[in-house]
């Protein structure tokens, strides 16, 4: 399988083929910013970095008033890439974004032509379906919510390696809805849970389906989503000896190692750091994924 | 032509800006920069994250807050112990293109001796940082805000090695200066400071405390004013040089604390928000130099005594 090379074959790699970032903070442009349902996607030029593998992520902030008069938003915010592709400029970046806090009321209001600052591709991105289960015969991508976004790439990214991906989303309601603008809908199982769309329920609901027939031992699931969808996806993989990456967040300051803040805890005991061990981790390797602080 | 050269405790330094313990990893950030993080490293000498005889997991999450202009932590130094430390991480820590310098925290003389007598004799390590904010069991006082103990405890461990020792100073007390003194008629080659404020935050919306310790420690822009004041009152007590810290996003921040008499300067929570901070304020500080029409560090401290 090859899907390490169809993103930057160029770029640096570490482990787990991770593309490298470079060192330092840089300024790209804003070139879009577009409603999507409720939520914002904006893009941005950045002209001098590496393409991002899916499951990678960027710390953001704007370039203009971040630590403005109020002094907040003060630390960068951890985003995970929707989209990525090379342009004749540059590699182009979607970001799908909610307006919940400051950090984000600023990005979701980027205009074209400012500046974003970002640090990245950092951590560690989806495997390829074969690294997670030999005998994978494709991918089960469970998305929810506004989590939906970095499965959008590695959707593409399976499409160019000509892996098999079948895609289960699942929604609030309407208002909360916007990252399914980000697929095809005509391969896509929606949930929601005021019934709008698709089955009404949960998105697990949808994955429990799917894993009660043959397809357990050939299946290799990735979730990424509010903390309680992960935790449920995680208990019925591990229930079902179902292999399953999970793509998380948690309050992060730096994104590179250095703060320590991103504290998970795992299985083993103690924590590991999400910025560099993650953002995408073993369902297995960790306690739970309904760590206090996430999700906010 | 300015000279950023500054020499501190002993230590030959390129230039002043060094970075505060536990706020840049140079293992990790190889893991997301590659070999570049050594190609431009951005500081003139490495203080490690604070090692502890034993490994430590860490405070249970939430560990982070943001507050305006800062943030408050309370990550519990996660550390591999003394000896997964000297075992995985010294070397490639000695490998760093700077002069390495090791941050510990006992919880006794006994464990304090432990840590220093461990990684002092090591050839990779330049010099001993002594975090001391951190009770004494033996004695059940903050061994940083009690004179008497921050005195004791830096005159045994000075008959430990003859490495320089830079006692880390807690800004939790009414007056630094006067634990800064104890620690130099102890012994120290070298005082730092600030220390993060003690801090809370509480949830909005369960109107609990935030962070899953319960509360951390304050730093950023938001405590800049504070870490300049106690730079200068504890300049004005001691003759060993100063690592100034607290809030410094800019040269001419790192300037100030120059000013106020610091004899180097270390980057902290600005490396997270950009992991070359430190190189930024090391050109922005030689172009404020010589706008001041100095020809190094030493001539701004001279002027700001006068």
């Amino acid at each position: 399988m090859t899907i390490r090379t169809a993103a930057g074959a160029s770029a640096p790699t570490g482990e787990d083929g991770r593309v490298l970032a470079p060192f330092g903070r840089r300024s790209a442009e804003v070139t879009r910013n577009i409603a999507s349902g409720g939520y914002r996607v904006f893009s941005a030029l950045d002209r001098d970095g590496p393409e991002p593998r899916a499951g990678q992520f960027y710390m953001l902030a704007a370039d203009e008033r971040w630590a403005g008069r109020d002094g907040r938003p003060f630390l960068g915010r951890a985003f995970s890439v929707a989209d990525a592709g090379r342009e004749r400029d540059g590699v182009v970046l979607d970001f799908l974004v909610a307006d919940v806090g400051p950090g984000t009321e600023r990005l979701a209001a980027l205009e074209p032509g400012e500046g974003l600052s970002l640090t990245g591709p950092l951590g560690r991105p989806f495997s390829p379906p074969g690294e997670l289960n030999p005998d994978a015969a494709g991918a089960i991508l469970v998305g929810g919510g506004i989590g939906v976004a970095p499965l959008a790439l590695w959707r593409r990214a399976l499409a160019a390696a000509g892996v098999p991906a079948r895609v289960l989303l699942g929604f609030r309601d309407r208002p909360h809805s916007g990252g399914l603008d980000l697929f095809d809908c005509s391969e896509v199982r929606l949930s929601s849970e005021d019934g709008h769309a698709g089955h009404r329920g949960y998105v697990t609901d949808l994955l429990a389906v799917l894993l009660e027939g043959d397809d357990a031992a050939s299946a290799a699931v990735y979730a990424c989503g509010p903390p309680a969808m992960l935790e449920a996806v995680r208990e019925m993989c591990l229930a079902r000896e179902v292999a399953c990456e999970v793509a998380m967040e948690a309050p992060m300051a730096c994104g590179f190692g250095a703060c320590m803040g991103c504290a998970v805890p795992l299985a083993e005991g103690g924590y590991m750091r999400l910025c560099v061990d993650g953002p995408v981790v073993d369902g297995s390797r960790i306690e739970t994924a309904l760590v206090p602080g996430s999700g906010h | 032509m300015t000279d950023l050269g500054v020499e501190l405790a002993g230590l030959r330094l390129v230039h002043p800006v060094l970075n505060g313990s536990g706020t840049f990893d140079a293992i990790a950030a190889q893991r997301a920069f590659g070999r570049e993080t050594l190609d431009r490293f951005p500081f003139s000498a490495f203080v490690s994250k604070t090692i502890t005889p034993e490994p430590r997991a860490g405070n249970p999450p939430p560990r982070l807050f943001e507050t305006p202009a800062g943030m408050i932590n309370s990550i519990g130094l996660p550390n591999k112990g003394l000896d997964g430390f000297l075992a995985t991480d010294l070397t490639p820590l000695g490998e760093l293109p700077v002069p390495l310098i090791v941050s510990v925290m006992g919880r006794s003389h006994a464990e304090f001796r432990r840590l220093v007598e461990g990684v002092a004799p090591r050839d990779e390590v330049a010099g001993v940082e002594l975090n001391v904010s951190c009770p004494n069991v033996d004695s059940g006082l903050i061994v940083g805000e009690e004179p008497d103990e921050t005195r004791s405890l830096v005159s045994e461990l000075r008959s430990v090695t003859e490495k320089p020792l830079i006692v880390k100073l807690t800004p939790n007390v009414a007056d630094p200066a006067a634990v800064a003194v104890a620690a130099e008629e102890g012994g120290a080659d070298g005082v730092s400071l600030i220390n993060t404020l003690k801090a809370s935050a509480i949830d909005p919306g369960t109107l609990r405390p935030w962070l899953g310790a319960g509360r951390g420690g304050l730093s950023g822009p938001a405590v800049r004013a504070i870490a300049l004041e106690q730079v200068r009152s504890v300049a004005g007590a001691v003759g060993i040089p100063i690592v100034g810290m607290g809030g410094i996003e800019s040269g001419a921040d790192a300037l100030e604390f120059v000013a106020a008499g610091a004899t180097a300067v270390a980057v902290g929570t600005a490396s997270f928000r950009d992991p070359l901070a430190g190189e930024r304020v090391r050109a922005e500080l030689g172009a404020a130099l010589q706008r001041a029409g100095a020809k190094n560090l030493a001539q701004i401290r001279v002027r700001a005594m006068a």
